[in-house]
C-alpha cells in the first residue's frame, strides 16, 4: 500500500512528508519530522501530553490524522520560544518550579498559551478547567496554576 | 498493514457516493475524537475513511427560521464561541462543551457525538430536550429525523450505509424558554458521563411551566426522551412537589447497567437529582428570557 | 551544625539547570531517541489471567517480510532464586526472568509471552498476530484473601510460605509472613479503657507516570551493548540485563534518558532485557515503547490489601497497645511491600506494646512494583483512621491525641531502631497552630488530620566534580533526576566551592562513566548524591588549597578556602592575594595536572521524615461527590536545599494521595481481566479536581548529613487517604473503611445511614 504524500505548514515552515492513512499527526511529528517535543502519554486523547495548535485551535495531535493536514497549519512546543527568547509562560514555569519530571510540560505550555491567547485574564478556576485535559502526576498542579496566572499578569503588563 | 484509504470529498453528494460505492467497511471522520481512539485500540479496521470537514454545509452555523442550523462537523469550541447559539440554546452549548477536554473540544462535533451513539454522549440529551432535528443525506435523497431517532443502541444508528448527518437544526423557541444540561462524573472533568440530564422548558408570564422536554443519558442503551418527566413539570411552578414528581419520573425511566463507571442503583438515584437540578437552572434562565 | 551558619545558596530558589530544555521540548525522554537502522520491538501478551503455555510457534512471524528477530522463553536462560535489592523492595532473579518473558505459565492477563522486532510498528503488530501460542487456561484467583484459602488455584507449585513455623509441606499462594513486635500487646489491650478494632480494604493503584516505559537497545556483533532507557536506576537496569542475558556487566553501557515520572514504578525492568535480546538476534538497534494499555496491564501497580487494625488507649489518651494484621497482594510473583508496610504502620507513635504481622500473597495480577513509600501508605492509612476514631471516642482533639503519643528522639520504633532527632511533634504543633486548623467550616463540610512516616534510605553513590581550565565545573552524578534534584546537587557543590551555582553544570553519567550508584528512590537523591557531591567538592577544595600552597610556596595546611577563594590561613602564613577558583584552575597544568574531586560512598544516616496533613472536604449528599476544598502539608525536610522542589514533592504526593483516596483503583472483571487500563477510566486527579496545596517546611536537621538534609519525596503520599477519610467522617458522621471513597459508595452509605435513622 503506497503511503500518502502530504504538504502542510508546521511552525511556519512548509513541510512535506509521507505517511500511512492511519498515522496520527503525533506519529508524523515524532517519527517522520523528529519534532519530539510533543509527547505520547496515552494515544487516546486523555492526557494532553501531545497538545498542539491546529489552525490556532488547541487539539491533541494523537487525535488528528497526518493525512488531514493538507492546507492547515500546525504549531508545536518547538515554536514557542523565539530564538533565545523564551515565551513568558516558559520563563514563569522555570521561575515557579512548575515542572518536576517535565514530560507533561510541553503539552501544558501549549495549552496555557492557547488559553492566554483567548483569555488574557483568567481566574484560577478558569485556568484549572482549561488545563483539565493536561494530566500531571508530579506537581499536583499548584505551581503550574500559579505560573500561568503570573505569566498572564506579566503579559497584561500588570 | 491496514489497507485503509482516506478520502476528503468537498460535497455532500461526493461523500454519499463514496459511502454507496464502498466495498468494505466505511467510517465517517469529523473531529476524530472517537474514531481515532477506536482505530488505535484496534476496535475497528475500516477499509475507507471519509473526512467530512471539507464540505461547507457541515462546517457552517447559520440562522434559520429563528433557530440555528449547525453543520454536523462544527467543533464544540466553535459552537461555544457563537453568541447566537449560546443565547438561544445554552444547555446544548454547555453539554457540547462538557465533552472531554479543551483539546477534545477543538475537534469534537455534534454530528460525531450523535452518530458515535455512545449511550453516555453528552450533547445528545441536550439536543433531544431541545427538539433538535437532524438533516440526513443519502443516495435516496434528504430527510429530516428527530435526534432521538438516530441512535438505536450502543454504537448503532438508524442511518443507512450511505447516509450522513449533514446538519442539526436547533429550532426557534418562544419567549420565556431556556434549557440546561447537567451530568455526573466522579472527577470534575475528563470522565464519561455516569448520568446526564437535559431539560428544556417554557414558562408563561405567570411563571407556570407551559412546555417541557426532559432527556436522560447514560441510563439506558441510548439517550431517552422521558415524557412522564416533562408531564411532572407542565402546569407547575417547579415547586417542591413538582420537582419530587420529576425526580421520581426520571428515576423510573432509567434502564441502566452496572459498569466500571457506576452502579444501577447509583444511576437511578442520581438521574432524579440531576433532572431536578437541571430543571431549576433552565427555569432560572427562562425567567430571564 | 551546618544548618546554623548562613548559606549562600542553600535555601534559595535558583532556576533549575535543565529548565530551558524541559520547557522548550528539547529534553530527550525515553521514546525521543531515533537511531539509524532502528527496528521497532513489540510484545505479545497473554489474554489469560492464568494458563499453562504448552507451546509457542513463531515460524509464521519469523517468515513475515520485515521481521528481523523473534524472542520467546527459549531465548532466556532460567535463573536460580536470588534476591537482590531494587529500590526499597527486593526482587528475585528467578521471578524477574519469568516476569520479563513467561516460561511455564502465563500468570496474569498481559504477561509477556513473546516479542518481535520489525522494520515498522505496523509489521511488528502483524507479526504478533502470526505467533501461535497454545494455552491451557487454568482457574484464576485475583483476590488475596481468596488466594489464601485452601483449594485456591495455586500459582507456583514450589512456593512454600517463608516465615511460618512449622514449615508447610504443601505449596500455597502465601509467599511470606513477617512480624515486627515490641512488648506484650495482650497486656496492653487489657490495660486499655477503650479498644477499637477495624478492618480495611484497599485496591491496587498505579503510579500512573505520564511517560510510558521506553528504551532503545543496540548490541554489536562482539556483544558490546548500549541501552538508552527511561529509568530511576540505570545501574540497576544494567545489573538485571547483564544477569538475564548472560553478559559481563562491563559489556552493557546504559544511559538514562530524562524520565517522565517513576514514583518507584521505573525501578525494575520490563522491556529492556527483551529489547537487548531482540537487538542481539537482529544485529540492529531495537526501540520498544509501551502503550498506555500495556503500562496499566503489564507494569506493576502497588498492592491492594485487606487489613485488621486494633488500638487500645486509656481514657486520657495514652495508647497502650497497637496491633495490625496486613494481607497484601503481590501480584503474580512474591514481593509485595508488606514488610515496609508492617514496619511503618505504627511508626509515628511511641508504643511499648506493638505488633504488626504481614502476609505476602500472590494472585493472578501483574507483579506489583514500588509506589512512593511502598507499603506504608496502605498500612498507615488504616492506622491513622483508627487513631482518629479513638480520638473521637475519647473526646480528645485528634492532633492532641497524636501529640500525647508522638514518637520523638529516642523512641524505639516497632521495627527496631531508635529515632534520632525527628520532626513529628513539630509538624503536629505547627498543624495545630496553622490558620487552616481554625478556619470555619460550612454545612456538609468536614476537616481531617493524619500523620505519616517513611524511613528513607542512603546507599551506594558516586560523584565526580571536574574543574575546567576556566574555573567552571561539571558535577557528574549517577542518580537520574526525576523531580529537579539536579538543581539541589549543584547548589550543594556551589556552596562548598563558594562559586556561583550556574558555574556548576550537572551531568547524569552513563554507567560506564561513573562508579556504581544505586537508583533514584527511597528519597535518597538529595541526601546521598548530595553527600557525595559535598564530599567531591571538599576533595576539590583540598586540591585547590594544595595548588595555591604550591604557588605560594607555603605548606598546604597554611591555606584555607573561603567564599570561592584560597587565602593564607592567618597572618603567619604570609601576605598573598587570595586566588579564585578560576585563577587556580588556569594554572592547574603547571601545578600538578587536572583538578578533579570524587566521592564513592555508601551513604548512611538517612533520616526519616514525618509529616502531618490537614484537609477540608465538602460532600454533596445527593450525589456522593467529595470535593477537596483546602489542603495543607506540614512535613520535616531536615534542611530544604531548594524549597520550591521540596514544596513540589509535598504537593505532588498529596495529590496522588487524593486520587488514591477518592477515585483511583484497578477494576477487574470476574474473568480476571483489567477493565480500566487507560487514563479515561483509571481516574487520576486533573487540575480542576484539587485546590492549591499549601505547604509548611519543618526543619529538624538530620545530624548525619552535612547540611541536615532528610529525604522528603515519599512521606507526602502517606497521610492523604486517612486525612480525607477522617474529614468525610467529620462532614457526614460516616466512617469509611474502604478505598477509594468514590461517589457510588459514599451515596450508598448516606442512604443506609438515613434508612437506619428512620
Amino acid at each position: 500500500m503506497a503511503k500518502n504524500h502530504v504538504t502542510t505548514t508546521i511552525n511556519g515552515d512548509a513541510v512535506e512528508f509521507l505517511c500511512e492513512p492511519e498515522d496520527t499527526l503525533l506519529d508524523v511529528l515524532r517519527d517522520e519530522l523528529h519534532l519530539t517535543g510533543s509527547k505520547e502519554g496515552c494515544s487516546s486523547g486523555d492526557c494532553g501530553a501531545c497538545s498542539v495548535l491546529l489552525d490556532g485551535r488547541l487539539v491533541c495531535a494523537c487525535l488528528v490524522l497526518g493525512v488531514e493536514l493538507t492546507g492547515h497549519e500546525v504549531e508545536t512546543i518547538e515554536a514557542m520560544a523565539h530564538g533565545e527568547v523564551l515565551h513568558p509562560l516558559q520563563s514563569k514555569f522555570i521561575e515557579h518550579a512548575a515542572l518536576q519530571c517535565g514530560v507533561c510540560t510541553p503539552g501544558i505550555l501549549v495549552a496555557a498559551k492557547a488559553l492566554l491567547d483567548k483569555n488574557p485574564d483568567p481566574s484560577e478556576t478558569e485556568v484549572r478547567y482549561w488545563l483539565a485535559g493536561n494530566l500531571c502526576r508530579c506537581t499536583g498542579y499548584d505551581k503550574i496554576v500559579r505560573a500561568v496566572l503570573d505569566a498572564a499578569a506579566d503579559m497584561r503588563g500588570s | 498493514m491496514n489497507d485503509m484509504r482516506y478520502e476528503a470529498p468537498d460535497t455532500v453528494d461526493g461523500a454519499v457516493a463514496l459511502l454507496a460505492g464502498a466495498s468494505g467497511e466505511a467510517r465517517l471522520l469529523a473531529g476524530g475524537t472517537d474514531l481515532l481512539v477506536q482505530l488505535r485500540a484496534e476496535m475497528i479496521a475500516p477499509a475507507l475513511v471519509v473526512d467530512l470537514k471539507r464540505i461547507p454545509e457541515l462546517q457552517s452555523i447559520a440562522a434559520e427560521d429563528g433557530g440555528f442550523r449547525v453543520g454536523a462537523a462544527v467543533s464544540g469550541a466553535e459552537l461555544g464561541e457563537h453568541p447566537g447559539v449560546k443565547a438561544l440554546w445554552p444547555g446544548v452549548v454547555e453539554a457540547t462543551e462538557l465533552i472531554g477536554s479543551t483539546q477534545i473540544q477543538g475537534r469534537a462535533s455534534l454530528g460525531g457525538n450523535l452518530c458515535n451513539a455512545s449511550p453516555a454522549a453528552d450533547s445528545v440529551p441536550a439536543m433531544i430536550a431541545a427538539g433538535a432535528i437532524a438533516r440526513v443525506a443519502g443516495s435516496g435523497g434528504t430527510r429530516e429525523v428527530a435526534v432521538e431517532e438516530i441512535a438505536t443502541g450502543p454504537g448503532q444508528t438508524s442511518l443507512a450505509k450511505d447516509e450522513i448527518v449533514v446538519s442539526i437544526l436547533l429550532p426557534a423557541r418562544p419567549p420565556g424558554s431556556s434549557d440546561a444540561y447537567l451530568r455526573f462524573i466522579p472527577r470534575t472533568e475528563m470522565d464519561i458521563a455516569v448520568v446526564g440530564a437535559g431539560v428544556s422548558l417554557t414558562l408563561d408570564a405567570g411563571g407556570v411551566c407551559s412546555a417541557a422536554r426532559v432527556s436522560l443519558g447514560a441510563v439506558a442503551a441510548r439517550a431517552l426522551l422521558v415524557p412522564e418527566a416533562a408531564e411532572a413539570l407542565i402546569g407547575s411552578k417547579l415547586d417542591a412537589a413538582a420537582l419530587a414528581r420529576l425526580d421520581a419520573a426520571a428515576s423510573a425511566a432509567c434502564r441502566p447497567i452496572d459498569d466500571k463507571r457506576g452502579t444501577k442503583e447509583y444511576r437511578i438515584q442520581v438521574a432524579g437529582v440531576l433532572a431536578r437540578r437541571a430543571a431549576l437552572i433552565a427555569a432560572e434562565r427562562a425567567g430571564r428570557n | 551544625m551546618a544548618s546554623d551558619k548562613e548559606f549562600k545558596w542553600i535555601g534559595t530558589r535558583p532556576p533549575r539547570p535543565d529548565g530551558v530544555d524541559k520547557v522548550t521540548g528539547r529534553a530527550k525522554f525515553g521514546a525521543d531517541l531515533y537511531v539509524p537502522g532502528m527496528l521497532i520491538g513489540k510484545v505479545l501478551r497473554s489474554p489469560h489471567p492464568h494458563a499453562v503455555i504448552k507451546s509457542i510457534d513463531t515460524a509464521k512471524a519469523e517468515a513475515l517480510p520485515g521481521v528481523k528477530a523473534v524472542l520467546t522463553r527459549a531465548d532466556f536462560e532460567d535463573r536460580e532464586s536470588e534476591l537482590v535489592p531494587a529500590g526499597e523492595m527486593m526482587v528475585n532473579y528467578r521471578d524477574i526472568v519469568r516476569n520479563v518473558m513467561a516460561r511455564e505459565k502465563a500468570l496474569y492477563e498481559g504477561h509477556a509471552v513473546a516479542a518481535v522486532a520489525a522494520i515498522s510498528n505496523a509489521i511488528a503488530k502483524k507479526a504478533l498476530r502470526l505467533i501461535e501460542v497454545d494455552y491451557e487456561p487454568l482457574p484464576h484467583v485475583i483476590d488475596a484473601v481468596a488466594a489464601m484459602q485452601p483449594g485456591a488455584p495455586i500459582l507456583h507449585e514450589d512456593l512454600i510460605t517463608d516465615g511460618v513455623d512449622p514449615v508447610p509441606t504443601e505449596p500455597s499462594n502465601v509467599a511470606k509472613r513477617v512480624e515486627f513486635a515490641l512488648g506484650d500487646v495482650e497486656a496492653g489491650f487489657a490495660a486499655a479503657d477503650v479498644v477499637i478494632e477495624r478492618e480495611f480494604d484497599t485496591q491496587p493503584v498505579h503510579q500512573a507516570y505520564i511517560e510510558p516505559h521506553a528504551c532503545v537497545a543496540s548490541v554489536a556483533e562482539d556483544g558490546q551493548a548500549e541501552l538508552w532507557v527511561t529509568t530511576q536506576g540505570h545501574y540497576v537496569v544494567r545489573a538485571h540485563c547483564a544477569r538475564l542475558l548472560g553478559m559481563d556487566i562491563s559489556k552493557i553501557r546504559v544511559t538514562a534518558s530524562e524520565i517522565g515520572g517513576g514514583f518507584g514504578g521505573k525501578t525494575v525492568v520490563y522491556l529492556e532485557p527483551v529489547a537487548l535480546g531482540l537487538s542481539r538476534k537482529a544485529g540492529r538497534p531495537v526501540k520498544m515503547v509501551m502503550t498506555r494499555d500495556e503500562v496499566f496491564r503489564a507494569s506493576g501497580p502497588t498492592s491492594g490489601a485487606h487489613m485488621k487494625i486494633k488500638i487500645g488507649a486509656t481514657k486520657d489518651g495514652k495508647i497502650t497497645a497497637g496491633e495490625a494484621e496486613l494481607i497484601y497482594q503481590a501480584g503474580a510473583f512474591p514481593g509485595s511491600p508488606v514488610q515496609p508496610g508492617a514496619m511503618c504502620a505504627f511508626a509515628p507513635y511511641d508504643l511499648e506494646n506493638v505488633k504488626a504481622v504481614g502476609w505476602d500473597v500472590v494472585t493472578n495480577r501483574s507483579k506489583v512494583a514500588a509506589y512512593r513509600a511502598p507499603g506504608a501508605p496502605i498500612s498507615e492509612y488504616a492506622v491513622e483512621c483508627v487513631i482518629d476514631e479513638l480520638a473521637k471516642r475519647l473526646g480528645i482533639d485528634p492532633i492532641d491525641l497524636r501529640l500525647t503519643n508522638a514518637a520523638k528522639e529516642g523512641t524505639r520504633a516497632a521495627y527496631g531502631p531508635k529515632f534520632g532527632p525527628i520532626g513529628l511533634v513539630e509538624s503536629l504543633e505547627q498543624a495545630k497552630a496553622h490558620p487552616h486548623y481554625q478556619a470555619a467550616l460550612g454545612p456538609n463540610q468536614g476537616r481531617g488530620v493524619a500523620s505519616g512516616f517513611w524511613f528513607n534510605i542512603g546507599g551506594e553513590t558516586c560523584a565526580s566534580l571536574i574543574v575546567n581550565e576556566d574555573g567552571t565545573t561539571v558535577l557528574t552524578v549517577g542518580t537520574p533526576d526525576i523531580g529537579g534534584s539536579r538543581a539541589s546537587l549543584c547548589m550543594m557543590a556551589a556552596e562548598e566551592l563558594g562559586i556561583d551555582v550556574d558555574q556548576v553544570r550537572p551531568i547524569i553519567a552513563d554507567t560506564a562513566s561513573l562508579g556504581y550508584t544505586f537508583l533514584t528512590g527511597g528519597s535518597r537523591t538529595t541526601f546521598s548524591s548530595g553527600m557525595a557531591a559535598i564530599d567531591a567538592a571538599r576533595d576539590v577544595v583540598q586540591q585547590l588549597c594544595e595548588r595555591a600552597a604550591k604557588i605560594w610556596e607555603i605548606p598546604a595546611d597554611a591555606v584555607e578556602w573561603e567564599d570561592g577563594y584560597a587565602r593564607p590561613a592567618g597572618a603567619n602564613a604570609g601576605n598573598f592575594e587570595p586566588m579564585s577558583l578560576a585563577e587556580i584552575a588556569a594554572m592547574a597544568g603547571k601545578t600538578g595536572g587536572p583538578i578533579v574531586g570524587h566521592a564513592q560512598i555508601n551513604a548512611q544516616g538517612a533520616g526519616p521524615s514525618f509529616g502531618t496533613h490537614l484537609v477540608d472536604v465538602e460532600v454533596d449528599r445527593e450525589t456522593g461527590r467529595v470535593t477537596v476544598l483546602r489542603y495543607t502539608v506540614l512535613q520535616d525536610a531536615g534542611k530544604a536545599i531548594h524549597p520550591s522542589y521540596v514544596e513540589g514533592q509535598f504537593q505532588g504526593g498529596a495529590v496522588q494521595g487524593i486520587g488514591w483516596a477518592l477515585n483511583e483503583e484497578y477494576i477487574y472483571g470476574a474473568d480476571g481481566k483489567l477493565e480500566n487500563a487507560g487514563f479515561l477510566d483509571y481516574r487520576i486527579p486533573v487540575a480542576s479536581d484539587v485546590p492549591m496545596i499549601d505547604t509548611v517546611i519543618v526543619e529538624v536537621p538530620n545530624p548525619r548529613h552535612p547540611y541536615g538534609v532528610r529525604g522528603i519525596g515519599e512521606t507526602p503520599i502517606i497521610p492523604p487517604m486517612a486525612a480525607i477519610a477522617n474529614a468525610i467522617e467529620n462532614a457526614l458522621g460516616i466512617r469509611f473503611s474502604e478505598l477509594p471513597m468514590s461517589p457510588p459508595k459514599v451515596l450508598k452509605a448516606i442512604g443506609e445511614m438515613a434508612a437506619a435513622a428512620e
